[in-house]
């Protein structure tokens, strides 16, 4: 094992690789043998596919040394959220119900990491069909946060933000329909962020609720997280959603200050109930753009109550649409022992989605049912409008906004599943950004008193992704620099 | 019965579109093919695929939708209507609820008087089409093949505006006059490219009110159509007379004992849970692209029917069966290209062709011989080369199988004997053994002539040209005077 | 005040989701249901008169594909994952009563 490869940044080992100080197989078979020391603790991983990870490394590094380079992470290891299609590899969006599914085609996202010559190393774990905020509703068992293994590392992303915490690969790829990139990337102190809606094809990335949807990448660093964004987005002629993003430089846009920006720190997002420790992280963040010339300032932002209930209807009613094509016919489990077609229908599905899962098909079933839809689910619409309108407004007066990526650090393992709508409830800085379609980063801000990561949210306007990386890159570096960042 | 009924009949039709590809992949729309041969991600309901609109689904449904009046929604939207079934591999179809492409549309039919009518289009809307399921009750179990999943369809819902089956059926005419004229579908009811849901109710005549309606599915076939709709109007009848209800159900057809049955819907509750497909942004169609389409639709039936009384100076009677299936219209138009005289023309086709239709039962759509053959043999009757009775026989072979009227005259001999050298010995034969008429004639029954005709045509096996025998014989009758 | 969500509705529910709920679980699935839209009960505070209900978020419209053939025989991929299959076809229990 190479231990120089140890804290490596990705673009100082993709750097290391072109050089030729390290060769590919050296970078991926740190990764594997880092996952083999570490995931029996952590559980990040559903899937390690050691040894086409090893044949791809020779293409690779065959390619580095004819001189052709195809991306600034060439040669870097990457995990992928087990709910994104990779061919004839496993995907089960950690569900019983695709225990065994392997897809035909890979998604848009893995596509582009194939093109651009990143190593596939392996899936990681998450919530079922990504529902949840913890990575415990997975078939296969939950995640630990690597800061501090009995607690969550969060979700629905949560391994992927805990093998990136962890030192396992220095990217991985998440997706994010609620805050399932930033809630965990803040528990686990990694960077991570959710594009504009659409930046990134959603082709291949298995929905839960597919306006809420997108991929987005999660790193050790914002020039990490910026170069794997690059690499991520694009327009995608198989998504319809897909747009193509004028602003895209965002390597770049992380090195670049933040001077004359105006940011807004949001009352509602700093009252009651959010832990002290988070509050005091993410002022002092504030502080530290200020100093760096940003115009940063507290204002009222309405209706943030309402988006986790609007969030909640919408989510599940697609979801319910979404989880219909899992029958026990084309793919997947199916139960062992029926009487009749619909018998066969009931029985696979109760069996093979877990309890998370059944209770959001079942809510979403319901608001869509005849007699309810006007009163639930045009109303949540409705209410997304609205809450679309307060951020247009928010976005008129300020650049950016600044809040805590959740209310609280990583809860301790078990603690959260008890009691569903709690759990829903810590959602609510990251949900509006998905009702929004605008784009979101969570980057590590400080520790608790526990030494439990903090993580502070950057939401833009759409398709200023670039703005953010700005502030984003700032902020690290100013904290880097106070030797006060953690991971 | 005492009281006197009114049948109140409302169609749903689907109409498959005559597009390349499915909807809303790239997989091919053939029919026929091995099973799930033409199947991708998409079609097939694979986690994580997502659809794309295929354009001239929307330029066909906008074609139709301005054919028959309608009005075109300037935003119209895909919903996902739910329901569990193992042909919908998504178990949701995509089609179109809150925000159809076209509304408020019209047709003129011909009610069963013979007189126009119109029948009001409620509205049209796109949808994907389903699997194939074949069943094998022995072994308990069902097939899926998704080749037709995902083929695009448009449906057409009427307003519940007719009245019998002929209304019915003269409306169906219609809708697939217009479809076949717009190029949006070929409309092969065999091929079940057309189908019909059927929305029935009766009330005493007079009655301001509907009675309760049944639907019945799925009828592919004019016959079982009519069928169908005599079947069930006699159905809720007597269970009104016993006083008993109509109960509002899905019924289906079974055209081999000519009976319907209610479809059992115990675990399927009608509750599709429509609501906007979120994977599908909506479709804008702003006025001058609305002109633009109207300005380009290739010239309709009625507008079809008016120049070939104009042009070819036709009769209405003989332009509106002409123009009753483009398929017919467009064989009269190359025939009259290759030469043919617009009226003979015509008249094959009127006459000949919709006789040999009705023996061998094919359809317009199924004609399969070429003008050029048919205009040929035009030609050849014409120029004397053959005579009626013969032409009739080889259109047959022309019809059948497309034969080149040249090459099968002359292989079979068929070929009118005018060689006057050949004739004329017929012809002394035949006045040799007739002096009785050739008396007859000469006192000025020239009627008898035909007679003699008839003779010297029996003695050339047919092959005579008539016109040139009766000549003959004329001459030589005189010429032994 | 929210939806009252009776066992009627649940057992409704699981129907048109194809879900088999036992007797424990519909209890749960109750329990929960009403909890939540208790809790969403809160979006009619909001006052949303004469808003138009938002499905997407950009007005991104006519989105196409051109009619042209991309697809070959993917037969065998879309098979491969198939719980039960014969000839090139899915299987499933008989779909005809
Ligand atoms: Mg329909
Ligand atoms: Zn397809």
């Amino acid at each position: 094992m190479n231990t120089a490869i140890d804290k490596m940044s990705a673009l100082s080992l993709a750097a290391a690789i072109r050089n030729g100080e390290i060769k590919v197989r050296e970078a991926c078979a740190y990764s594997i043998q880092k996952i083999r020391e570490e995931d029996p603790k952590i559980h990040a991983f559903l899937t390690v596919s050691e040894e086409e990870a090893m044949k791809t490394a020779e293409l690779v590094q065959a390619r580095i040394d004819a001189g052709e380079v195809r991306s600034p992470l060439a040669g870097v290891p990457i995990a992928v959220k087990d709910n994104i299609c990779t061919k004839d590899m496993r995907t089960t969006c950690a569900s019983r119900i695709l225990e065994n599914f392997r897809p035909a085609y890979d998604a848009d996202a893995v596509e582009r990491l194939r093109a651009a010559d990143l190593i596939l190393i392996g899936k990681t774990n998450m919530d079922e069909f990504a529902m949840g905020s913890t990575t415990e509703t997975s078939y296969f068992g939950a995640t630990r946060n690597p800061a501090a293994p009995d607690h969550v590392p969060g979700g629905s992303s949560g391994g992927s933000c805990a093998a990136v915490a962890a030192g396992m690969v220095p990217l991985a790829l998440g997706s994010d329909t609620g805050g399932s990139i930033r809630q965990p990337s803040a528990y686990c102190g990694v960077t991570g962020i959710k594009p504009t809606y659409g930046a990134v094809s959603r082709y291949g990335l298995i929905a839960y609720g597919s306006s809420l949807d997108q991929i987005g990448p999660v790193a050790g660093n914002v020039q990490d997280c910026a170069a794997l964004l690059e690499i991520l987005t694009g327009k995608d002629e198989r998504d319809s959603t897909s747009v193509a993003l004028s602003h895209t430089a965002f390597s770049a846009s992380a090195q670049r200050g933040v001077e004359g920006m105006r940011i807004g720190l949001p009352e509602a997002c700093f009252g009651e109930g959010l832990h002290p420790d988070i509050r005091e992280s993410i002022y002092h963040a504030a502080d530290l753009l200020r100093s760096a010339g940003a115009a940063v300032e507290p204002f009222k932002l309405d209706l943030v109550d309402y988006s986790i209930p609007a969030y909640y209807i919408i989510a599940c009613a697609e979801a319910s649409s979404n989880l219909e094509r899992f029958d026990g016919v084309k793919y997947g489990y199916r139960s062992e022992s029926y009487t009749d077609l619909q018998d066969m229908y009931c029985r696979t599905r109760s069996e093979g989605f877990g309890p998370e899962v059944r209770r959001r098909i079942m809510l979403g079933s319901f608001v869509l049912s005849s007699g309810y839809y006007d009163a639930y689910y045009l109303k949540a619409l409705r209410v997304k409008a609205r809450i679309r309108e307060e951020f247009t407004r928010a976005f008129s007066e300020y650049d950016l906004i600044l809040s805590p990526a959740a209310p609280d650090t990583a809860p301790l393992l078990g603690s959260s599943l008890k009691d569903p709508l709690k759990m829903y409830l810590s959602d609510i800085f990251t949900v509006s950004a998905n009702l929004c379609g605008i784009p979101g980063i969570s980057v590590p801000v400080g520790t608790d008193q526990r030494g439990l990561p903090i993580g502070m949210q950057i939401l833009g306007d759409c398709f200023r992704e670039e703005q953010i990386f700005s502030a984003a890159g700032t902020c690290e570096r100013l904290l880097e620099a106070e030797g006060r960042a953690v991971g | 019965m005492t009281k006197e009924y009114e049948t109140v009949i409302g169609l749903e039709i689907h109409v498959e579109l005559a597009t390349a590809t499915k909807i809303f992949c790239g997989c091919s729309t053939a029919f026929g093919g091995s099973p799930n041969s033409h199947v991708c991600p998409v079609c097939s309901g694979m986690p994580g695929s997502l659809p794309v609109l295929n354009r001239k689904v929307v330029e066909f449904a906008m074609a139709v939708g301005l054919a028959a009046n309608c009005e075109i929604t300037p935003l119209c939207k895909f919903d996902r209507k739910n329901y569990f079934y193992p042909d919908n591999p998504q178990n949701y179809q995509i089609s179109q609820l809150y925000a159809p492409i076209c509304r408020n549309g019209s047709v003129t039919i011909t009610d069963a008087d013979g007189k126009e009518k119109i029948v009001r289009i409620h509205e049209i809307h796109m949808e994907e089409d389903a699997g194939k399921l074949v069943h094998d009750e022995r072994a308990g179990l069902s097939y899926v093949d998704f080749n037709r999943s995902g083929v695009p369809l448009i449906e057409i819902v009427s307003e519940p505006d007719m009245r019998s089956a002929e209304e019915v059926i003269s409306y169906l005419e219609h809708i697939r006059m217009i479809a076949q004229y717009v190029g949006a579908s070929d409309c092969k009811l065999q091929e079940g490219s057309m189908r019909a849901d059927i929305n029935l109710s009766v009330r005493e005549k007079g009655s301001p009110e509907f009675g309760t309606r049944t639907e019945t599915k799925n009828l592919s076939s004019f016959r079982a159509i009519t069928h169908m709709i005599e079947n069930e109007r006699a159905r809720q009848i007597d269970l009104i007379e016993a006083g008993k209800p109509v109960i509002q159900e899905t019924r289906h057809w079974n055209e081999d004992r000519e009976t319907s049955y209610a479809m059992r819907s115990k675990e399927n509750a009608q509750d599709y849970r429509y609501f906007p497909d979120p994977d599908l942004p909506p479709v804008r169609i702003g006025e001058e692209l609305i002109e633009r389409m109207r300005a380009s639709l290739p010239e309709l039936q009625p507008a079809r029917s008016r120049r070939y009384q104009e042009e070819f100076g036709l009769p209405a009677y003989d332009a509106g069966i002409l123009t009753s299936s483009k398929a017919m219209a467009d064989l009269f138009e190359e025939t009259v290209r290759c030469g043919a005289n617009p009226k003979k023309a015509s008249n094959w086709l009127m006459v000949e062709t919709l006789r040999l239709m009705k023996e061998h039962s094919r359809d317009a759509d199924e004609l399969g011989f070429s003008a050029e053959h048919l205009a040929a043999l035009i030609r050849m009757a014409d120029e004397g080369r053959v005579n009626n009775q013969v032409a009739k026989e080889v259109f047959e072979q022309i019809f059948l199988s497309d034969v080149d009227p040249e090459a099968y005259v002359q292989e079979h001999g068929l070929a009118s004997v005018s060689d006057t050298g050949a004739l004329e010995e017929a012809v002394k034969a035949a006045l040799a053994a007739n002096p009785q008429v050739v008396q007859q004639y000469k006192e000025g029954k020239t009627k008898v002539l035909g007679f003699l005709v008839g003779q010297v045509m029996k003695a050339t096996k047919g092959k005579a040209n008539p016109g040139i025998v009766s000549k003959i014989l004329a001459q030589e009758i005189d010429r032994t005077d | 005040m929210a939806q009252t969500i009776t066992n009627e509705t649940i057992t409704y529910v699981a129907a048109l989701a194809k879900l088999h709920l036992n007797e424990e679980d519909r209890e749960t699935a109750r329990d929960d249901m009403q909890k939540m839209l208790d809790y969403v009960d809160k979006l009619n505070d909001l006052d949303t008169n004469g808003i138009e209900p938002m499905s997407h978020v950009f007005p991104l419209c006519n989105v196409f594909r051109e009619d042209c053939v991309t697809n070959g025989d993917e037969c065998e991929a879309v098979l491969a994952n198939a719980p039960q299959e014969e000839d090139d076809q899915f299987v499933v229990p008989i779909t005809i009563e």
